[in-house]
């Protein structure tokens, strides 16, 4: 798996690619809670996301659940088809704010 | 339901060890014709169920895992082999979808995928033999 993190305005846009799964979730998780944890709103970007399982997915739960905590915007970016699958499997994409673009979540968190 | 004829691995039940795992089972049900929205799935339930041995089986402590993979007529069956203490499908608790919280999913994704999910016994009467079945049917292969 890939992490990393860069600053767009006032939002952290954590960038996941590669394969999450039980070995590579938790960097996924330190990265989402990190951000969230210095008070920054959060869009995860999942376009090079090639497979997610669910613990990949339990970081993004929790990520979701300490944003609403803190009120602070979260959203995922870019979901790969790969991704949407299993979000979709876990009824999860309409549970998430799903953007097309980081430029479209940040304008539409707004 | 199974031709069998198995193609078997064990390895360390670690995490590490999941990407090989799953490469194997994508290999052998693509070949088997599925389609590639099936495979992925079924790439997906297999991991789950590998990590449950991995995570809630051995819970951390060093063990063996076996995955077993099986193509015939009718469907292809996935066994997964550990020496782990035993357990049933009732200690399975999926969760309410309808309640957000970060466990709990893999389950629900093995049930929502596969057709037939069993525990078998096993041959000297310990561990856990999981069984796994997919049908073939005309919507989920290409051949």
């Amino acid at each position: 798996m890939s992490g990393t993190v860069r600053q767009e305005g006032s939002y952290a846009i954590v960038c996941l690619g590669g394969e999450i799964d039980l070995h590579s979730s938790p960097e996924a998780r330190k990265l989402i809670l990190g951000c969230l944890q210095e008070g920054k709103p959060t869009l995860v970007d999942l376009s090079g996301v090639a497979y997610i399982d669910s613990s990949g997915v339990a970081s993004l739960v929790e990520g979701f659940q300490l944003a609403r905590q803190r009120q602070l915007d979260f959203g995922l970016v870019g979901v790969s088809p790969a991704a949407l699958n299993v979000l979709k499997l876990a009824r999860l994409d309409k549970v998430f704010p799903i953007y097309a673009s980081v430029q479209e979540g940040v304008a539409s968190a707004k | 339901m199974t031709g069998e004829r198995w193609t078997v691995v064990q390895v360390p039940a670690q995490a590490e060890r999941l990407h090989a795992l799953r490469n194997l089972v994508r290999e052998q049900v693509t070949a088997y014709g599925f389609t590639p929205a099936c495979v992925d799935n079924l790439v997906l339930a297999v991991n789950e169920a590998c990590m449950n041995v991995i995570q809630h089986g051995y819970r951390g402590e060093a063990g063996l895992l076996e995955l077993g993979v099986s193509a015939g007529v009718h469907g292809i069956e996935f066994r997964i082999r550990d020496h782990a203490p035993a357990v049933t499908l009732d200690d399975w608790r999926p969760r309410d979808l309808n309640e957000l919280r970060p466990g709990g999913l893999g389950v629900h994704f093995i049930r929502q995928i596969m057709d037939e999910v069993v525990y078998l016994p096993t041959p000297d009467g310990a561990g856990n033999l999981l069984s796994m079945k997919k049908y073939r049917s005309g919507q989920e292969t290409t051949a």
